[in-house]
């Protein structure tokens, strides 16, 4: 007997077992003496499990989930409410910096135009002061120039009545030293 | 025939090898009668019981404390909680929110009877009425689901629509003289509906554990036969690998559709008159 016929033959006699099986009782599902049995259990297991289910478990599990998601809701609500103000703040910051710089400036600008102003002024001081010490000293040396040939017209003048004197015996008049001294200074 | 000294029948612990039918008989553990019916508590009853109470253990925890950071537990059971409610409200709508216990209730006890129902069971061991079963492999539990379904779509569709509720045999647009024809077929069509839901769900359960349990009789008919033909066990044995990962997906798929339906015939219990 080769051994493909001894595997059908084992083959073929499960097969027919199980057809015995299946003929001599016939399907266990079409026996109605445990319908009733069936029936009792799965009304009692079935009608407790919904029970539990509908007022505990599955209330548990929703609220949860609810829960969750209202948390969660919650907490996207307090992040906008956060980057909101934080928003704001940087607003208000940004402002603030703006003024303070804008407030920076003018307080440069006023102090630039002050110190202008002040060297503008201590250089007209000192401009006035020179012009007042040059005018002086002009003055002086004026003064000085005209005393100085007033000084040498006498001298002048003395000297040559000397010298008439000595010459002609005779003293000049004042004038006529004077008209004759003014007449060589002048040519 | 299990006795006889045969090729089949005996495995290399001389254990009797069940037939593929023997995992859906019901066997009494215990007596028990309501009056002159017997509502005996059986395998079908303890693996109802078993999946209930892992249940009903599970979102005990998972509820222990609603914790608005939720635990593995609670997550695990959140994700239940939106998968249902996400299917209900795109099916029925806001209006569906009454029928959401139900659904979930619906949808989480057949995933649960139907996953257990892949456990495996150590034959030698344990007593074969404490073997694993699988309620939703039994045609009367999975009519008596679709019928609930049904009633409440009835009771319900009366109650929000009056006779509107006969709209849904006669959609509006559609010309008078088609209505002989429509009319018969769209009643019929509902009529089937709790036989569709509960022959789907039954038959799709019953057929992958006969599947898998010929797959694995075979393993153990052909290992029982001795020598090389052993090495032939292995097809089978993958085989039934096979089938077990794609009765996981079945399982989850059918409780799905199971309660994908549930909700689309409560929508029509809802707005049957806007048809």
């Amino acid at each position: 007997m080769s051994v493909f016929a001894i595997v059908t033959s084992a083959a073929a006699a499960a097969a027919e077992e199980a057809q015995g099986e299946a003929a001599s009782a016939g399907l266990p599902q079409l026996d109605p003496t445990w319908w009733p049995s069936q029936l009792f259990w799965l009304a009692i297991t079935f009608s407790a499990l919904y029970w539990l289910m509908s007022s505990r478990f599955l209330p548990a599990i929703g609220g949860a989930i609810e829960e969750r998601r209202d948390r969660i809701a919650d907490d996207l609500d307090k992040a906008g409410d956060f980057e909101r103000a934080a928003e704001e703040a940087e607003t208000t910051y940004n402002q603030a910096l703006a003024d303070a710089k804008a407030k920076a400036q003018g307080i440069a600008a006023d102090t630039r135009a002050e110190m202008d102003a002040e060297i503008a002024r201590l250089q007209a001081e000192t401009d006035e002061k020179l012009d007042e010490q040059i005018a002086s000293a002009e003055a002086r040396i004026n003064e000085m120039k005209t005393d100085a040939a007033a000084k040498v017209s006498e001298a002048a003048a003395e000297t040559a009545r000397a010298v008439v004197e000595t010459l002609i015996d005779e003293a000049p008049t004042a004038e006529a030293v004077e008209r004759a001294v003014e007449s060589a200074a002048r040519g | 025939m299990a006795d006889d000294v045969s090729v089949t029948g005996t495995n290399m612990f001389n254990h009797r090898v069940d037939g593929p039918m023997e995992q859906f008989e019901i066997l009494p553990i215990f007596d028990l009668h309501l009056g002159a019916i017997d509502v005996s508590f059986t395998n079908s009853a303890l693996w109802m019981l078993i999946g209930t109470g892992a249940i009903i253990v599970f979102f005990f925890f998972a509820t222990r404390r609603a914790a608005l950071i939720p635990g593995r537990v609670q997550s695990m059971a959140e994700v239940f909680y939106q998968f249902v409610a996400d299917l209900v409200r795109d099916t029925i709508g806001p209006e569906g929110r009454k029928f959401f216990p139900y659904v979930f209730t619906l949808f989480i006890w057949i995933l649960i009877m139907n996953l257990f129902g892949l456990l495996p069971s150590l034959p030698v061991i344990i007593p074969h009425e404490l073997h694993t079963f699988t309620p939703t492999s039994h045609l009367i539990v999975t009519l008596a689901l679709a019928m609930v379904t049904i009633t409440i779509v009835i009771v319900y569709g009366f109650y929000k629509n009056g006779l509107g509720f006969f709209k849904l045999f006669a959609p509006s647009g559609v010309p008078l003289w088609l209505m002989p024809i429509l009319v018969p077929v769209e009643v019929i069509s509902f009529l089937s509906r709790p036989l569709s839901l509960a022959i789907r769900l039954f038959a799709n359960m019953f057929a992958g554990h006969v599947i898998l349990k010929l797959f694995a009789g075979f393993v153990v008919s052909l290992l029982s036969a001795g020598g090389a033909v052993m090495l032939f066990g292995i097809a089978p044995f993958l085989g039934a690998i096979a089938v077990t990962a794609l009765e996981f997906l079945v399982a989850a798929l059918q409780a799905y559709v199971f309660a994908v339906l549930t909700c689309i015939y409560l929508n029509d219990a809802v707005h049957a008159a806007d048809h």
